[in-house]
């Protein structure tokens, strides 16, 4: 068993240095329940094999990347967030002539929508810039796309009305055979771009930052590197939302926040 | 005579029925019992902190919902939280995931058992208890596997038996007890 942590270790190393990817400060339970998935699928007996070969072949390492780093979300995930992020941020947003906000880890898209619709609600989507990127080309391009499965769209309903929606959610798509597109208007003022939270640096200045259920995914220290670069990005008195199980307790940064809704995870940044 | 075992910590999993017979379980236990216990029951994403609540009332040992990253301490019952996997890490924390259900079931009993068995190897206790599901099966294989202890509820006695049966049908049960004695099996720990 030891050998085996050893050799999972050397993988992550090697990835980082041949790939440029670094999973070394991901959760670690989480990152190996994911290596065994990927090996089971690929009938890989051992974490040496799989090293092996995908040093060599940049098409499975590829696979590989996808597998491990991809997450899951839908839209309006966690209706109360969205509610509270109408309720208590958006008109404090609404005093800037241009509002400029960063979903980061936005995976397949879902949550960026939601927030596209949120700012539509409310008037200011047309001078709201929405910077929306992930680690996981596979799952941004889905992003990019704004089609998702017709099955999920009685959840994804549910979730809206309970976010306070206040339109009816069929009218920001249209549906074809067993997939919803996602109306145009919504991605005009949306910017998909990959970016890599471990390794990246910030890129511009916001008023709301988003990062929802990724710092789940990475180890205390990356989680505090990961604060520090959203709080580099975000304009003073800019905002900044998390997952409802996240917090800033392992952030250095703390004491420069304030809770705006406690519970939902939304903070400002005070100096 | 090879020296006696030492537990280090306790898994459960539970699923319909779960709150009674988690109750039964956990109301006797002290508050400075020595093994920290944590605990997947399958629930509804929007119900909150509500098992949590109701197993502190009738329960002397604290109970708690886990945070993100805490630390593992004894004589802590840690909860899983709604719709996230709860996950043991190697340094004696928790991490939480947002992965795709597993069994359909999130937070998964399978992920739980899994990384705890990796952490503690033969010093875990798994224990599934009644549910519709199979989640869990796998989970106690591997506890049982890495040489923890595992203990399925008797279908028998079980609300709903298909649960411990699965895992007991997979073969990762050494054990087959009833409440009661699970009950004075972790008591006298």
């Amino acid at each position: 068993m030891e050998t085996e942590n050893i050799a999972f270790k050397e993988l992550l190393d090697s990835i980082r240095l041949v790939y440029g990817y670094d999973f070394t400060d991901y959760a670690e339970a989480s990152v190996k329940r994911r290596v065994v998935n990927f090996m089971a699928n690929h009938k890989i007996a051992a974490i040496d094999h799989l090293a092996k070969m995908i040093l060599k072949d940049e098409k499975l390492f590829e696979e590989f990347v996808q597998e491990l780093s991809v997450t899951v979300t839908e839209m309006f995930r966690d209706p109360p967030f969205y509610k509270s992020l109408r309720e208590n941020v958006l008109k404090r947003l609404a005093t800037y002539p241009i509002i400029k906000i960063w979903v980061a880890g936005c995976a397949t898209g879902e949550e960026v929508y939601s927030i596209a619709i949120l700012f539509k609600e409310e008037g200011l989507l047309n001078r709201t810039l929405i910077y929306a990127t992930d680690i996981n080309q596979k799952s941004l391009q889905t992003a990019k796309e704004g089609m998702y499965p017709l099955e999920h769209m009685k959840q994804h309903t549910a979730n809206y009305q309970k976010a306070g929606g206040i339109q009816s959610f069929s009218e920001y798509y249209t549906a074809k055979y067993n997939t919803v597109m996602f109306d145009k208007s919504l991605k005009q003022n949306i910017v998909f771009a990959p970016h890599n939270l471990a390794v990246d640096k910030s890129f511009n200045e916001f008023q709301l930052v988003i990062c929802r259920n990724v710092l789940i995914y990475f180890n205390q220290k990356l989680q505090n590197h990961v604060i520090n670069l959203f709080y580099e990005s975000l304009c003073p008195f800019g905002f900044f939302g998390m997952g409802n199980k996240e917090s800033l307790l392992f952030s250095d940064k703390k004491q420069f926040f304030e809770d705006v809704d406690r519970k939902q995870k939304i903070f400002m940044k005070t100096k | 005579m090879p020296a006696q075992r030492k537990y280090e910590a306790i898994v459960i999993g539970s699923s319909a029925g779960g709150l009674s017979a988690l109750t039964a379980l956990l109301a006797a236990l002290p508050v400075n019992y020595p093994l920290p216990i944590m605990i997947v029951q399958h629930r509804y994403r929007d119900q909150m902190n509500l098992l949590e609540e109701i197993l502190q009332n009738k329960c002397k040992i604290q109970i708690r919902q886990v945070e993100e990253k805490e630390k593992i301490e004894p004589g802590i019952v840690y909860i899983a939280p709604p719709d996230y996997h709860l996950l043991v890490e190697g340094n004696l924390t928790f991490s939480l995931s947002s992965d795709p259900p597993v069994s359909f079931s999130r937070p998964s009993i399978d992920v739980l058992f899994e990384s705890a068995a990796e952490t503690y190897k033969r010093a875990l206790i798994g224990i599934v208890l009644t549910g519709a599901n199979k989640d869990g099966a796998a989970g106690l294989l591997a506890i049982k596997k890495n040489g923890g202890l595992t203990i399925a509820q008797s279908p028998a006695e079980a609300e709903y038996p298909y649960m411990p049966q699965a895992a007991i049908d997979k073969g990762g049960a050494a054990q087959v007890l009833t409440l009661t004695e699970i009950h004075a099996r972790i008591l006298n720990i």
